[in-house]
């Protein structure tokens, strides 16, 4: 029905002529545009109400019961759906540490919240498919919880700045929201998202419609393509310092897949934008010292480039 | 009657200064707005994310910025 709506304004109401590549890339370009929204606006609303009931401080009281391994997966699920911003990185690491919450565990958390999140997987949905929304939501988790396993490991809880453990942290009750005030909350965010992401989208749409509708070039394919074994650690060497949300990659993202990268190799770039970034190490400098803030990068930026190589293999 | 915004100084801990402040204008009332920047003081009340907000040392909402209207009906 999107399609046929798609074509008529196209066809119909800009006159354009089908086949031409302006108007097949303004009918693919309008198309995603409706699909891509819908899909955000419905999907943030839905993970904004789920998110309402695992508010941090309750996924600090699930997460301190945990240990290794089970715990290191728990918390990767549970950074899918606690809401988190890096501006509150500081206070929940010291609230998770505090409470007993396993280094190991707390790292798998910080790794994929912010990595992996509705819009990643609304615009991976919407532009390439389910196969490549659930292959990024489930690595993702998959590098949070080795990484977090590792750190884990490595027993570098000295590491931590030392203020840390002398923090006695206070137990507020925020109070809960009634269902209805939920209602409300989630659709104001699904608003200020939707506000703040908008321009990414449609670039990033903007910028796969014009790859459809014309021809791609192979440039990026000679420096960048299957043949290049040092592709995936370049991309994500280039990505860690970049630093943007899941939207914003995604008009790079449509521009390299267009031109011929293979899907690992983007995937990783992707994770290595959101995952890591010199803001976030300035904000976790506050937390770490600088030796645990090094492992930290570079064992994430090891998993990712591990991930974008099995990718490659077998897609 | 005080006010105490949590937030080590990001952009949304501003956006919820702006609404307290707001938000007291309106109740025209005489209430005291602090922002409470150290990490400490912020972790002293419990709060894992920020901003949040704090009146009379009690902890109204953290993680999120409600609107002036909404911090007005806890004000008056």
């Amino acid at each position: 029905m999107l399609k046929q709506f798609a074509a008529y304004v196209v066809f119909n109401l800009f006159g354009l002529e089908p086949g031409t590549h302006l108007g097949e890339a303004m009918n693919f370009f309008i198309y995603d545009t409706v699909k891509v929204f819908l899909l955000l606006t419905v999907i943030i609303f839905f993970v904004a109400m789920i998110r309402s009931y695992f508010p941090p401080e309750r996924t600090r009281r699930i997460l301190s019961r945990e240990r290794q391994y089970l715990g290191n997966g728990l918390a990767g699920l549970l950074g899918i759906v606690t809401p988190f911003c890096s501006c509150s990185a500081v206070p929940l690491f010291i609230g998770f540490v505090e409470s007993g919450v396993p280094l190991g565990v707390t790292f798998s958390f910080l790794i994929s919240s912010p990595m992996v999140n509705e819009v990643a997987l609304v615009l991976l949905l919407g532009l390439f498919g389910l196969k490549i929304a659930l292959m990024y939501v489930g690595t993702g988790l998959l590098v949070s919880v080795i990484a977090g396993i590792a750190i884990g490991k490595l027993g570098m809880e000295k590491y931590v700045q030392d203020y840390i453990y002398q923090m006695k942290v206070g137990s507020a009750e925020i109070p809960q929201q009634k269902f209805r005030e939920k209602v409300q909350y989630a659709r104001d965010y699904t608003k200020d998202l939707l506000k703040r992401i908008w321009p990414y989208v449609l670039v990033g749409i903007g910028v796969g419609g014009f790859i459809h509708g014309y021809v791609p070039s192979d440039f990026l394919i000679k420096y960048a393509g299957p043949g290049n074994p040092f592709a995936v650690p370049v991309a994500v060497l280039i990505g860690v310092p970049l630093y943007s949300n899941a939207a914003g990659t995604i008009p790079i993202v449509q521009a390299l897949m267009g031109k011929g990268m293979p899907i690992g190799t983007v995937l990783a770039f992707m994770m290595a934008v959101t995952a890591l970034s010199f803001p976030e190490a300035v904000i976790l400098k506050n937390v770490l010292k600088m030796r645990l803030l090094l492992v930290f990068f570079g064992i994430v930026a090891v998993a990712i480039v591990g991930v974008g190589y099995l990718f490659n293999a077998i897609l | 009657m005080k006010i105490e915004v949590l937030g080590m100084g990001c952009a949304n801990c501003n956006k919820l200064y702006q609404n307290v402040l707001e938000a007291v204008k309106m109740s025209g009332k005489e209430i005291e707005v602090t922002k409470v920047e150290d990490i400490k003081k912020i972790m002293g009340y419990g709060v894992l994310s920020t901003p949040a907000l704090a009146i009379d040392g009690v902890v109204k909402v953290a993680g999120k910025v409600p609107k002036a209207e909404e911090i007005h009906g806890w004000i008056k």
